[in-house]
């Protein structure tokens, strides 16, 4: 399949490491990558932080790169990314666009995955070749969970990872307490939550805590670094593109 | 065609905001602020709403047809609103003929009025009352205290927040911030002849409040109530509740005075079957709630001989006004968003500083008392104070999207707020990132943020605003390689290589997408 990959912003500038996961995991499973280099941002801060004129061209921009119908789908290692596409772009499009942009976004939208899904779903894989030996404890991050429904997706994902030991984290649906500017905005609420959310994650005992967005992991490891807590955060891609020829390990030090 | 030059149309007559206890002092963040320092209020806060969530979704999980009966409601509900003006009169027309007389109340201070002139002219001094949120949000108690009239909170947890001089921090559960060594203290400084050896057996305080309602049911004469629900085809009206104290205020009194939001009618009386179903589940997670009182008008020699029903506008025509935020209009007051919000569950309803709190108060609040009617409203801050997870949406009865409403008050208010620091920010960042050269520069200058890191390659300080995130995160320094320049470099390439080779596939290269056909 002919795969569009969209690294998100965030993704590109600050957590590469999870996009090339991404690509590695794809590639090893024998499809063709896409990257439009003029990819930039899905304008998902803007528009959860009330800015809905300033995404416009962001929005338009998105459907323009990944428009291609010889892009079969389009992969973001994102699920609030993903939503944002899903969910936000029409309501973009439906005030300050023109048609074009209206039938534009339904086009991409339509085609359009979290990863998880993107696997399970559409490439209807469940086992990726992975091996990580590490006890792992899963957070479902709430965009993937309640807006896009990928339910079990990435725990299938997980179960079928050689020699993982996958913990359950309990709690494990409430929310972390990023939330974008959010956690700027209201900053005390926010860290409130982290702590629950953090006391969840480390009574795991697990050795990472994983999940299938960057920016509630920024937010979680910036929380466990603090209290220099032994658990570290890592992309669910990145447990993914672990073999047993080039493991984890190896992966970090090839990405220096 | 005339010629004439008309000018601009005015823009048509806006319903008014409505006013009363919908705004607090405080922004938001900064009353929270206080309240998380609260660990008496944290505590009570975790317990009663995780064990209220248990509940709730073995409630709700039981039923096979759950998901059908939440779109049902959302589908009368949003029915209802299209025709509101014209189920309003209906009820109007089947209270009155049912021996009820309808007042119709604009704002908080005409009902406080026609309520006030209504028990004056009973001639009694005092007044029981059925827990209300509408009355709550009109401010009647203090308003009728003006007047000489005292009003008797009969619901327990609202007799415990009165005799406190507090405020309700949660729609049902209004004294969820105390504890039982703080009601006995309560009890004792505020009931008259309480025994003063009362302890804090949560059955003897219960007993000492019972002692106290029952005289206060058989002697005073006029009872105020909200309601649940009113039914356009018959005129009947119904409160449900737990207690009885409900029961007992609805049906001992001479004269009974109902003040109800007018977006809680309902068109039919086979409506109800919906709403009594969804309503005790995921309000309090039972399957029925223990009291359903319905009423229509006057029964002669059964009941209160003198009803009136008080319709409530106070700012609900003007949230009907927007075509996205009047969805928040459907609620039921069931508080099973509080009960699952995570942000609720640290900041506590004081936060919030209206009668309505949690998300459905952040949706609510705004649209009803309005959001830019001064400097810095603290109301302009209610649409922010959630993360978005969405937990809400998943717990609504009628299935209000929360989330979505909220991020459109935010829009609206970035529009109404002129230039700001943060919109300039935002035009920057759309500017730069709608240009792929400029957004790369930008990446490359991110990459100087590597500069202010430590030795461990973390940022443990940020400059204002993002203070109170570096409080309690580090944040990582930016690699020295953005993912699209690793994927231009020959490491990348060559990675990618030994990926698919690995795997059974062909060996794949990523193609630019400009130009598809090299690939192939």
């Amino acid at each position: 399949m002919r795969i569009g990959l969209f690294a998100t912003c965030l993704g590109d500038t600050l957590f590469p490491d999870a996009v090339k996961a991404t690509a590695i995991v794809l590639s090893r499973l024998g499809h063709e990558l896409v990257f439009p280099p003029e990819q930039t941002c899905c304008g998902q801060m803007h528009v959860n932080t009330g800015y809905q004129r300033e995404p416009v061209p962001l929005v338009r921009n998105f459907a323009e790169q990944f428009g291609d119908s010889a892009i079969d789908a389009v992969v973001m290692p994102s699920g609030s990314c993903a939503g944002s596409v899903r969910h936000q772009h029409e309501i973009i499009a439906e005030r300050y666009g023109d048609r074009a942009l209206r039938s534009g976004v339904a086009r991409v939208k339509a085609k359009t995955y979290e990863l998880s899904e993107l696997l399970v779903d559409v490439l209807g894989t469940v086992d990726v070749g992975a091996y990580f030996p590490h006890r792992v404890t899963y957070h479902p991050t709430c965009h993937s969970l309640r807006m896009l429904h990928v339910g079990e997706k990435p725990l299938q994902l997980l179960r079928a990872v050689e020699g993982i030991d996958l913990v359950e984290l309990p709690e494990a649906d409430a929310c972390c307490g990023f939330g974008g500017t959010f956690a700027v905005k209201n900053a005390d609420t926010s860290t409130a939550m982290l702590q629950d959310k953090i006391t969840h994650v480390t009574a795991t005992g697990a050795a990472v805590c994983t999940a299938g967005d960057s920016s509630c992991l920024m937010h979680i490891g910036g929380g466990l670094s603090r209290i220099k807590s032994g658990t570290r955060t890592l992309h669910l891609a990145q447990i993914l593109a672990a073999t047993r020829t080039t493991p984890y390990d190896a992966l970090t030090e090839a990405a220096r | 065609m005339s010629s004439t030059f008309l000018g601009m149309p005015a823009a048509p007559p806006r319903a008014p905001y409505g006013e009363g206890n919908l705004r607090g002092d405080k922004k938001f963040p900064k009353a929270a602020h206080t309240e998380l320092r609260n660990e008496q209020l944290r505590e009570n806060l975790h317990r009663a709403t995780h064990t209220i969530r248990a509940k709730r979704l073995a409630m709700t999980g039981e039923l096979p047809d759950w998901e059908q009966l939440r779109a049902a409601g959302s589908a009368i509900k949003t029915d209802t609103m299209n025709r509101l003006p014209e189920l309003l009169e209906q009820l109007e027309e089947k209270v009155t003929a049912a021996g009820g007389t309808v007042h119709w109340a604009r704002d908080a201070v005409e009902a406080n009025a026609i309520v006030t002139r209504l028990v004056e002219a009973t001639g009694s001094s005092e007044v029981i009352k059925v827990k209300s949120m509408a009355t709550q949000e009109i401010g009647l108690n203090e308003h009728l205290e003006e007047r000489g009239i005292q009003a008797h909170e009969t619901d327990l947890a609202e007799l415990i927040v009165q005799l406190a001089h507090d405020k309700p921090s949660h729609i049902l559960v209004p004294a969820i911030h105390r504890n039982r060594d703080e009601i006995r203290q309560i009890f004792l400084k505020g009931i008259p002849g309480v025994d003063p050896g009362l302890d804090s057996v949560p059955a003897h305080l219960a007993a000492a409040a019972r002692a106290y309602l029952r005289e206060k049911f058989m002697t005073t004469k006029v009872a105020v109530s909200g309601a649940n629900f009113g039914i356009a085809e018959t005129g009947t009206l119904s409160v449900v509740e737990s207690e009885g104290n409900g029961r007992m205020c609805l049906t001992l009194p001479d004269t009974l005075i109902t003040v109800m939001g007018i977006e809680k009618v309902l068109p039919r009386y086979s409506d109800l079957e919906v709403f009594f179903q969804l309503l005790p589940r995921s309000s309090t997670g039972e399957r029925m709630n223990p009291y359903t009182s319905l009423w229509t008008g006057v029964t002669p020699g059964d009941g209160p001989q003198d009803f009136h029903l008080v319709l409530l506008d106070n700012g609900r025509t003007a949230a009907l006004a927007d075509s996205v935020g009047r969805e928040a209009l459907n609620c039921i007051r069931c508080s099973a968003c509080l009960n699952v919000c995570p942000v609720y569950e640290r900041a506590g309803g004081h936060a919030y500083g209206s009668t309505y709190p949690g998300p459905i108060g952040a949706v609510l609040t705004p649209q009803l008392a309005g959001m830019h009617e001064a400097k810095n409203d603290p109301n302009s801050s209610l649409p922010y104070a959630s993360t978005l997870c969405g937990a809400c949406f998943d717990a609504c009865p009628v299935k209000i999207d929360i989330p979505s409403l909220l991020v459109e008050l935010r829009h609206q208010h970035t529009e109404q707020s002129g230039t700001t620091a943060e919109k300039l920010a935002m035009k920057a960042a759309g500017a730069v990132m709608s240009r792929p050269k400029l957004y790369t520069n930008a990446q490359k200058a991110a990459g100087l943020g590597r500069v202010i890191a430590g030795r461990d390659r973390k940022i443990s300080h940020l400059p204002p605003p993002f203070d109170g995130w570096s409080e309690s995160r580090d944040t990582p320094a930016p690699p020295k390689q953005t993912f699209r320049s690793w994927l231009a470099s020959a490491e990348g390439a060559a990675t990618l290589r030994k990926a698919a080779a690995e795997g059974t596939g062909a060996p794949s290269h990523p193609s630019t997408g400009e130009n598809p056909e090299e690939q192939r």
